[in-house]
């Protein structure tokens, strides 16, 4: 359903994709779409072809042109080096773990996409530095002393919500989230969670979350399994 | 631009006790490639300077370098000595604006003693053309008057006045001195750099009256000395051991330096001083037996400069090893990187970044320690090998050495950097290593 104030953020349509050398393929999506107001979790068992999914959608395989549209732009028809700027203007990803620069300050760590990206430098307002501030402080790292430490002192709740803070600056498109969770404990998983949804609500961003923990699938708007979508 | 050097510094401070040491390893090379090179340069300038102002050596016939080494440089010795009936012949030569006499064989605690006429003074150019200026005092008038080089006077403390022994011979451990004939110090020269630093100068007169006297000495060691190596001596120094006075007129001397009026007349003066039908004379030009010098000694040049280059080369293998060693672990800040826009590309041109930071960093050090140590070394430089280690003389040469050096940095780096753009590329996003 797409009100009149949201917009199709991602289209998948058709799409086949094989690894290189590969004998068949690993993902065949035939129709999926997101607004940018849709929070959507896609489940599915290790190897069931989500994290080569996401790395279609941001980008970093090559997929068929009119196969995937992100932010109205046919992904497949950019060239590697368009590919790779069009992803840090529209797509912010947050991963598993290992997620930030270890020699980097957290603050440094989330203003990294504006340093990459015009269009987020942009969107984060006049003072991006201010906006990471307001962003971390959101999602609970106000402490001055944590905003300025090195990312490798960091606990890894508080690297995760750096790495959501980094993602979420600028306020790209899509926010594409495989499995942040899986290094945190119950209690922080669920305040992750919820600071994760409230915030992509907050600056617009479409947020697709993969992971295979079914636990997390209360409060998304749309729950997807992998078999519904992907049809190998 | 600016975000990509913040991260190599970044990346280079995070790792920065390996980036020091790979920073003083090409520091090292980059101390010894250039310190060759200046040493090299000065050593050739050291050796020029000597040399200049005089346009003909005159000497026994015999091989040029050696003629240059013996008269200009007190190393060895010219052979047999000429008559003073030669220096008569050169001096009346039309084209031959001043000729000085020198007679060489002895020598002061080691130093070379140089019989010689005041116009040595006058005549006499170092370092593109500069004469010789007196510290102190001035020529000798008298018999027993001499002059000392800058270098003699510092190391010993002679100064006006004080009186001086020589021995017989070139060898710095002499058994035959002359103490019978001692000389009074009457001038001290400033520092030129050259040999002439290192020498001592008497008159022709005093010259001859070193071993006119040597005869009537008391003293039974020494001449017992003398009765058993006489004739090995006579031979060997070039000065005929005809002990009388011979005031202003000895029978033999050893070279002579001759300036030209005309400079565009030294090849025919050369002929005809080499036609001289008395006795077998060679007429020197001191910049052609340099050019045959530097083509001697160049063998070794180059296999100095080669295993300069060798440790050059260690140097930047040591940075490639370094960053490709680095690699691995940097994997997946790389992949980070990736994830927030930085293309394989840039990841590329971050790690020939770091490289070039790496090679500069080594490149300032080196210079650093090499204009450090040779402020520390200059004095001992100049008073022991009389090298004036200059840094401007080759400032061109070591230019392009240090683009060398930077640009062999740049291109190393392409091996990691290569390997980075593929890994990158094979990697994407994937951060599950």
């Amino acid at each position: 359903m797409v009100s009149s104030s949201s917009k199709l953020v991602l289209r998948i349509s058709d799409l086949a994709y094989q690894w290189p050398g590969a004998a068949k393929p690993v993902l065949r999506v035939q129709d999926l779409g997101m607004t940018n107001e849709e929070r959507v979790f896609l489940r599915g068992a290790s190897g069931s072809g989500k994290s080569t999914l996401l790395a279609a959608i941001a980008g970093v395989v090559d997929v068929p042109a009119g196969s995937i549209a992100v932010a109205g732009t046919d992904v497949g028809q950019l060239k590697s080096g368009a590919r790779d700027r069009f992803r840090v203007d529209h797509v912010g990803l947050i991963f598993q773990m290992f997620n930030l620069i270890p020699w980097q300050s957290a603050l440094e760590n989330v203003l990294m996409p504006c340093r990459f990206s015009r269009r987020r430098r942009e969107r984060a307002g006049a003072d991006p530095k201010l906006s990471a501030l307001r962003l971390l402080d959101e999602l609970g790292l106000s402490d001055p002393t944590l905003v300025s430490a090195l990312a490798m002192s960091l606990s890894v709740g508080q690297q995760q919500r750096v790495a959501a803070a980094r993602a979420l600056i600028g306020a790209p498109d899509l926010i594409l989230a495989d499995e942040p969770t899986s290094a945190l404990d119950e209690d922080a998983k669920t305040s992750f969670l919820d600071l994760l949804k409230r915030e992509c609500a907050s600056v617009g961003s479409a947020l697709l979350f993969v992971s295979h923990d079914r636990s997390l699938e209360e409060g998304f708007d749309r729950v997807l399994d992998i078999t519904e979508v992907n049809k190998v | 631009m600016m975000t990509s050097l913040s991260l190599a510094v970044g990346s280079l401070w995070n790792r920065r006790f390996v980036a020091a040491l790979t920073v003083l390893a090409i520091a090292l090379s980059v101390f010894l490639v250039i310190g060759v090179e200046r040493l090299r340069v000065s050593a050739k300038e050291s050796f020029a300077n000597s040399a200049s102002g005089i346009d003909l050596i005159v000497a026994s016939r015999g091989n040029p370098v050696q003629v240059l080494m013996a008269t200009v440089f007190g190393v060895g010795s010219t052979g047999p000595g000429i008559d003073w009936d030669s220096y008569e012949m050169v001096e009346a030569l039309p084209q031959v604006a001043w000729a000085v006499p020198i007679a060489m064989g002895d020598n002061h605690r080691g130093y070379p003693v140089v019989g010689t006429t005041p116009e040595y003074f006058e005549h006499f150019r170092h370092s593109s053309g500069r004469p010789l200026a007196f510290t102190s005092g001035h020529s000798f008038s008298e018999e027993d008057g001499a002059v000392i080089g800058a270098e003699i006077a510092t190391r010993f403390g002679y100064e006006i006045g004080t009186t001086v022994v020589n021995a017989h011979g070139a060898g710095e451990v002499a058994f035959d001195l002359h103490d019978e004939a001692p000389f009074v110090v009457t001038g001290i020269l400033m520092p030129t750099g050259t040999a002439v630093d290192r020498m001592v100068f008497v008159s022709l007169e005093g010259f001859d009256r070193l071993h006119a006297e040597k005869t009537t000495s008391v003293d039974p060691f020494a001449q017992e000395t003398r009765a058993n190596s006489d004739p090995v001596e006579d031979a060997t120094d070039g000065v005929e051991a005809d002990h009388h006075d011979h005031a202003h007129e000895p029978d033999k001397i050893n070279a002579i330096y001759v300036g030209l009026a005309d400079r565009g007349a030294v090849l025919s003066i050369q002929r005809a001083i080499s036609e001289y039908p008395a006795e077998p004379l060679s007429a020197v030009l001191p910049a052609m037996a340099l050019i045959e010098l530097w083509s001697i000694t160049g063998a070794a040049e180059q296999a100095i400069v080669l295993m300069a280059s060798a440790v050059a080369l260690a140097g930047i293998v040591a940075m490639v090893v370094m960053l490709s060693a680095s690699l691995e672990v940097r994997r997946r800040e790389f992949a980070i990187l990736r994830s927030v826009g930085a293309t394989p590309l840039r990841i590329f041109s971050l790690i020939v970044l770091e490289a070039g930071l790496v090679t500069v960093a080594g490149l300032l050090l080196g210079l650093v320690l090499l204009g450090a140590l040779t402020a520390i070394l200059e004095p001992v430089l100049l008073s022991r090998f009389g090298l004036q280690v200059d840094a401007s003389a080759s400032l061109l040469r070591e230019s392009w050495l240090l683009l060398a050096i930077l640009m062999a940095g740049l291109a190393a780096s392409f091996v990691p950097a290569i390997r980075v753009y593929r890994m990158t590329l094979a990697d994407g996003l994937s951060f599950r290593l």
